[in-house]
Formats: C-alpha cells, sequence, structure tokens
C-alpha cells in the first residue's frame, strides 16, 4: 500500500487551479515542486479495503470524481473565522479544506479539541455560515437563504455527542423524535402520511424496539445508550442522506459504545446512509468509518482510506496520534506542548513549532527545515491520499 | 502485611428514596508498596465509591461495611485529627475533571501550597520553593503559581493536581479517571508523567478508569469491578489480553487495536445496559447481557475463585471454562 509522492503533487498543482476561495490563506504557491509527469495515478490505488464497499473503495483519480459517483456532501476551500477571544484579531477555526462524503460513505473526521473538526461538522450542518469557501449538497452550492436552509437541513442531520444534554428532560422521547417532521411539516411525513407511525419507524431503525415502549418515557428512564439512540431517532425520521455525528459514543459507557457504532454501520448498509462521524478517537475510525481526514489546527494534514492512514501514516501528526493509542505495540512519540490557538497559527507549516521530524533533526537532514518553517503545504485535496508535509514530497522518508 | 492499601470485605450502601442501594458489595483488594493495581468498569459500577472510601470521602448517606487498611490502619477507625493527617501525607486522590476540584478564586500555587503548610511545620517562603520544584516536576514552569484556574488548560490543570497529589510524599496516590476529558495527545502526557513520578518516588498507584487498554498499559495488575464486584483481577497484560471473565473480554474489545482485522468494521459491545444498582438481577449481575450465560447462572451470584495464572489470577464467573473454548 506504499505510494510514491507523484500524484500528491500534482494534486497539488490542480487544487490550486480548481479551488478559488483560499488564495489569501495559502501562501506557499507550489514554487518549487515540478508536477509528477505521469497523469494522475488514481490515488486510491490501494485496492479495495477488505471486506470494503465497492462505492468508496475503487474511487477514480482525484480529478475525475465528478465523472463517476458525485459526493453527496462536500466542501471546498472552506474557511469559517470567529472573532478570537478577548477581541484580537481572528481565530481561523477551519482554515482552507476540501473534502468529500460519497453517497453510503462513512468518513472519520479525526482530531484533538480545537483543532476545528467541531466548526466543520457545524458548517457541513448550515448552523454555520463559511467565511469563505463552499458547502456543497449533491454538487450544488448550498444557499443559506432560510427556505433553502431549511430543505438542506432536512438532509443533513446532526447528531451531538452529549444525549442527555440534547433532549428537553421534560419532553417524552415521542415528542423528541416528532420534533424535527413538526418543524418540517407534512412533507417530512413522506409515505407514512402519519406522525404516529413515522416516529415508530424512526424509533425501531434506531434500535428502539417496540417503539411502543418508549414513546410516552422521558430522558431520565432511559439509560445513556437509550438517550443516544433517541437522539439518532430523531435525526432518522426526517430521512437524511447523510448524518453528521459529533463524538456520538463519547459519552457512552465502554459496553454499549459498541452498539452504537453498529447501528451508524447498519444503517449505513441498510439505506445507504452516509455519515460524518467527528471524533478525537481513531479506534472508532478503525471500527466503522471506510474514510479518515485528520485535522491539525483547522487544516486537514492527512487523507485516505483508513486502511492507509490508520496503518501507514505518513504525516508527523498522524504517526504521533497513533503511537500514542494505549497497546498500539510502538514507542509513544508524546508531542510536547498543546495545540496553539487558532487565532496564532505559527507561519510556515502550522505544525512545525511540535513536529518531531523537525525536532529530531530528520528534517534537516532532508533538505525541508526552511521549508517546514516557512511554506505552508498545500491542503490536501478532497479525494484519494494526500499528507500536507514537506516530508512526503521527498522519496524516502517512509521511515 | 506490607500492602500499602488493603481492603477487605467493604460494601458500602447508599440511603436513597426508596431505600437502601448498594454500591459496592464485597470487594477485596491488595496493593503492595510501589505497586500499580488498575481498577476497570462502567459507570455505576462502584470504582468511584470505592476510590472514595479509600480516603474516607464518601458522603453521610453511605454506609460503609468490611476494612479498608492504610499501611495497617484502618481508615475507618481513625478519628478526624488522625484522618486529616493521613489525607495528602499518606495518601493522596487525583479526579477526573481538574476544574471541579481546584478552586477557582484561588491561585494554583496557594491551592498546592495549602497541604504543605496545613501538614508540615514550614515557613510560606519554603513552602513556596516547594511549590515551584513541584511545579516543574509535573513540567509547569514555576510563574503558573501565580495563575487561577481558568487561565491554564485542562491538561495543565490535571497537572496542577498531580502537583498537588504529590506536595506531601504521600505512599499512594489514587487516580480517579486522571484523564477522561483530555485529549489523546495530552492523556499520553499527563498518564507518561504518572508513570514516571509513581516510579522515581517508589508511590503505589490505584488507577481507576473505564478503559482496560489504558489501565493495561500502566498498571501491574488489573481488577475489573460489574455492579459493586470484582469480576476479574489479576496481572495486567494476562487480564487485558486473555479476559477470564466475559465482561472483562467484552471491555477488553471495546477499545479495538487498530490494524486488528477482527474489529475493522466490527465495533464489539453488548447488549443491553449495565444494570441499575437498585434492582440488581438475581444470581450473577452480568447474566443478562452475558452472551454465554445458563440457567444455573441466574441462580447464585458466582463467587471470585482462582481462575488460572498460576495462582495469580481470578474470576467471578462459572462459566469460565466455556469462554476459554469460545476464544
Amino acid at each position: 500500500m506504499t505510494r510514491d509522492s507523484g500524484p500528491e503533487l500534482e494534486t497539488e498543482e490542480t487544487l490550486e487551479a480548481q479551488v478559488t476561495g483560499t488564495d489569501s490563506a495559502i501562501e506557499d504557491a507550489v514554487p518549487s515542486q515540478p508536477a509528477s509527469p505521469e497523469g494522475g495515478g488514481p490515488a486510491a490505488d490501494g485496492g479495495p479495503a477488505p471486506g470494503g464497499e465497492p462505492a468508496t473503495a475503487e474511487k477514480p483519480s482525484p480529478g475525475a470524481d465528478a465523472s463517476a459517483e458525485p459526493p453527496v456532501l462536500s466542501v471546498r476551500g472552506l474557511h469559517v473565522a470567529f472573532r478570537a477571544r478577548h477581541g484580537r484579531g481572528r481565530a481561523l477555526a477551519v482554515d482552507g479544506v476540501d473534502l468529500d462524503i460519497a453517497p453510503g460513505e462513512i468518513v472519520a473526521l479525526v482530531g484533538e479539541s480545537g483543532c476545528g473538526k467541531s466548526t466543520l461538522a457545524r458548517a457541513l450542518t448550515g448552523l454555520v455560515v463559511p467565511t469563505s469557501g463552499q458547502v456543497l449538497h449533491d454538487g450544488e452550492p448550498v444557499s443559506y437563504k432560510p427556505r433553502a436552509l431549511k430543505a438542506y437541513r432536512r438532509g443533513v442531520q446532526l447528531v451531538l455527542q452529549d444525549p442527555t444534554g440534547a433532549l428537553n428532560p421534560r419532553r417524552t422521547v415521542y415528542e423528541a423524535v416528532a420534533e424535527g417532521l413538526r418543524i418540517h411539516g407534512k412533507s417530512a411525513l413522506g409515505a407514512f402520511g402519519d406522525e404516529r407511525a413515522k416516529v415508530a419507524d424512526a424509533l425501531s431503525r434506531a434500535g428502539l424496539r417496540p417503539p411502543e415502549r418508549f414513546m410516552a418515557l422521558h430522558p431520565h428512564q432511559l439509560s445513556g445508550g437509550q438517550r443516544q439512540r433517541v437522539v439518532i431517532a430523531g435525526a432518522l425520521v426526517l430521512d437524511p442522506e447523510v448524518l453528521v455525528a459529533d463524538e456520538p459514543v463519547a459519552s457512552l459507557d465502554a459496553s454499549v459504545r459498541g452498539e452504537i457504532l453498529k447501528l451508524l454501520l447498519d444503517l449505513r448498509d441498510a439505506a445507504g446512509l452516509s455519515a460524518l462521524v467527528v471524533t478525537h478517537d481513531l479506534g472508532l475510525a478503525w471500527n466503522i468509518a471506510d474514510r479518515v481526514a485528520v485535522m491539525y489546527l483547522g487544516r486537514v494534514v492527512e487523507t485516505g482510506t483508513v486502511e492507509e492512514v490508520l496503518t501507514d501514516p505518513k504525516h508527523p501528526y498522524t504517526k504521533a496520534l497513533l503511537s500514542v493509542v494505549a497497546e498500539s505495540g510502538t514507542e509513544p512519540v508524546i508531542l510536547s506542548g498543546e495545540t496553539p490557538d487558532s487565532a496564532a497559527i505559527p507561519a510556515g507549516c502550522r505544525f512545525h513549532p511540535r513536529c518531531p521530524l523537525l525536532a529530531s533533526g530528520e528534517a534537516e537532514r532532508l533538505g525541508i527545515a526552511d521549508r517546514c518553517r516557512t511554506v505552508d503545504p498545500a491542503p490536501p485535496a478532497a479525494e484519494g491520499r494526500h499528507a500536507a508535509c514537506h516530508a512526503v514530497a521527498v522519496p524516502d522518508t517512509a521511515a | 502485611m506490607n500492602d500499602v492499601l488493603r481492603v477487605e470485605d467493604l460494601h458500602v450502601s447508599y440511603r436513597r428514596a426508596g431505600g437502601r442501594v448498594p454500591a459496592v458489595r464485597g470487594v477485596d483488594l491488595a496493593l503492595p508498596a510501589g505497586g500499580r493495581l488498575g481498577l476497570a468498569g462502567e459507570s455505576g459500577c462502584g470504582k468511584s465509591t470505592l476510590a472514595a472510601a479509600v480516603l474516607r470521602l464518601l458522603p453521610k448517606s453511605a454506609t460503609v461495611t468490611g476494612r479498608v487498611l492504610l499501611e495497617g490502619e484502618d481508615v475507618q477507625e481513625m478519628g478526624w485529627g488522625r484522618l486529616r493527617a493521613v489525607r495528602w501525607a499518606r495518601a493522596s486522590i487525583v479526579f477526573q475533571g481538574a476544574m471541579h476540584s481546584l478552586n477557582p478564586v484561588r491561585r494554583v500555587g496557594d491551592q498546592i501550597a495549602e497541604p504543605i503548610l496545613l501538614h508540615e511545620k514550614t515557613t510560606r517562603a519554603e513552602a513556596d520553593r516547594r511549590v515551584a520544584k513541584l511545579l516543574d516536576q509535573v513540567g509547569l514552569v514555576a510563574a503558573r503559581a501565580a495563575a487561577y484556574p481558568h487561565e491554564l488548560s485542562g491538561g495543565q490543570r490535571q497537572r496542577v493536581m498531580i502537583a498537588m497529589a504529590l506536595a506531601c510524599s504521600p505512599r499512594l496516590i489514587v487516580a480517579d479517571e486522571p484523564t477522561t476529558a483530555l485529549d489523546v495527545m495530552i492523556q499520553a502526557q499527563i498518564l507518561r508523567l504518572i508513570g514516571e513520578l509513581v516510579a522515581e518516588h517508589g508511590i503505589s498507584l490505584l488507577m481507576i478508569s473505564h478503559d482496560l487498554a489504558v489501565l493495561a498499559e500502566h498498571c501491574d495488575r488489573l481488577a475489573v469491578m460489574y455492579a459493586g464486584r470484582i469480576a476479574e483481577e489479576g496481572p495486567a497484560g494476562q487480564v487485558f489480553a486473555d479476559a477470564r471473565h466475559p465482561y472483562g473480554r467484552a471491555l477488553a474489545g471495546a477499545f479495538p487495536r487498530i490494524g486488528d482485522p477482527a474489529s475493522r468494521r466490527g465495533p464489539r459491545g453488548l447488549p443491553g445496559d449495565p444494570p441499575d444498582p437498585a434492582q440488581l438481577p438475581e444470581g450473577c449481575a452480568f447474566a443478562p447481557r452475558c452472551p454465554i450465560a445458563v440457567d444455573a447462572c441466574r441462580e447464585a451470584e458466582p463467587a471470585l475463585i482462582a481462575a488460572g495464572g498460576d495462582g495469580e489470577r481470578m474470576a467471578a464467573c462459572i462459566r469460565m471454562d466455556a469462554l476459554r473454548g469460545a476464544s
């Protein structure tokens, strides 16, 4: 599954041409990197993953993704800026992200707190308007006009981390699930025509069976796992195309966690539901995702299939994250310090102040140390296998 | 008797509106000097109650029977003066969620100095010198002593908690989910720090977590709790890799090993939920969720019995052999 770095460089070039929204943020004009002569080698040439779904494993080359199966949801050059704390400057929570979610695909967005993964999830669900760049639904830019946005949100449902906080303690399970139907009116009922039948269907799809047993209960009468199922049922009742789940099992007990993850997998298999799962937990990505995007300080730094990224990481940040997972069997690379403030993103590669390659002198040896400090690596394209690291562009850096 | 901590037939129950609710139901544990014992379990299994019982930090509504011996001395029998002397100096505790354990309106340096000033006849200047040294030990610059908790990140606050726990050179540190709310990288930093400090000072560690993999990596022995009882106990690596109790096995499988083909697209969990301590089932409390339970499991609560490993391992399961066959 090792790949050369040729296609990587090429996509950086094509990316420059495609994306219009990122001009100011990417100072790197890719000056010294010659485009690879060979035509855009399929970036996902690792072949189908074991047991993988054909829809996700056989991706065409990055440039040609529109011809095969268009992504149900994608972002291009996405930036989200907030006014920084203490009123000084801007915090770039999301700083130039390209990402695709194909129909029936589960993408894990992995990163530590403050990396912008939740902001990206909120932008995808239309809860945050991007500062620049686009969110595209079936290839069409999302409109932020109220009526269009409401319709869009029906198709892209958010599942929050803490089901106890997400549910109103004074309302029954039935009311919690029916709320979305009432907001979206008759059309949301679809073939059912009857609210009660539709709610019952959603509850049983979320694994709360028989649904009648749960409808009249209040959240405090449910266990944590059941509450999360109610939240998921509240999303399913609107027949979404995509679930955006922000740490869906982080607040659940270990033995319950597996069942909720299994539910997400089952929903994909049974109904072709796509999902973006936001998590800090690499094990979760290994459990359910097809593809993974690793985020650091507002930028995706590595993408690829789960097998590629998690068993053969290229970016030093991904390597460090994987090494500290308990029982990983590798010597832990514990990064010192904490993720910098997104209001003060370091110049050059944003990871360079904490990068083990630079600290160990490895970057010096490869002759890239200056570029690490001064040149921002281009963000990865939405498709295929990429790592935004200068060392990856240099051959023979597998070690 | 050179165990730093011994827990003997400990029972703890809480008074609730509908009667007494048992949280810990007969637990025996031993932690030798310099040993590191991991206690794993899910919410409501009684692990935090057990931790609080070690330092007699339980609320008034709790009833305790059995014994908790700190270096041979029964914590239950101590007078208030003795208990105050023992807390921090003999045994200290690192809680999860350092934000709630630190006083928000006092500088962290003063909070670290407090147990030192309380327990040792020392001057303020000497205490400040100790604080600076402690902060250095936990990887914070001495100037951070002047900070308020809200000015620190979650990882830094947890470092402050660890500095407090070390302040009076205790023999035992109880760490209750010390890294639960922290990011993976910060979690790794804190766990390494705790590991280095207990090794350096020969402190015994009782670490409590829901994450069996973390405990297996940082402890010598592992005890798995379910519904107030020990389900399984033994050398950490063996319990994690080859559990004798079906619950231990499920917990070990809940966090997949990355690269393991068996867990790829195969999340593993248990049906149902941990039992409500107020309504425990008849017989083995785990039987309703157990994949290999038989009728006999529902009749009597199984005792903790020898489970191989050269007499090092114990498990409370009558179907142990069936489990080994299933693996």
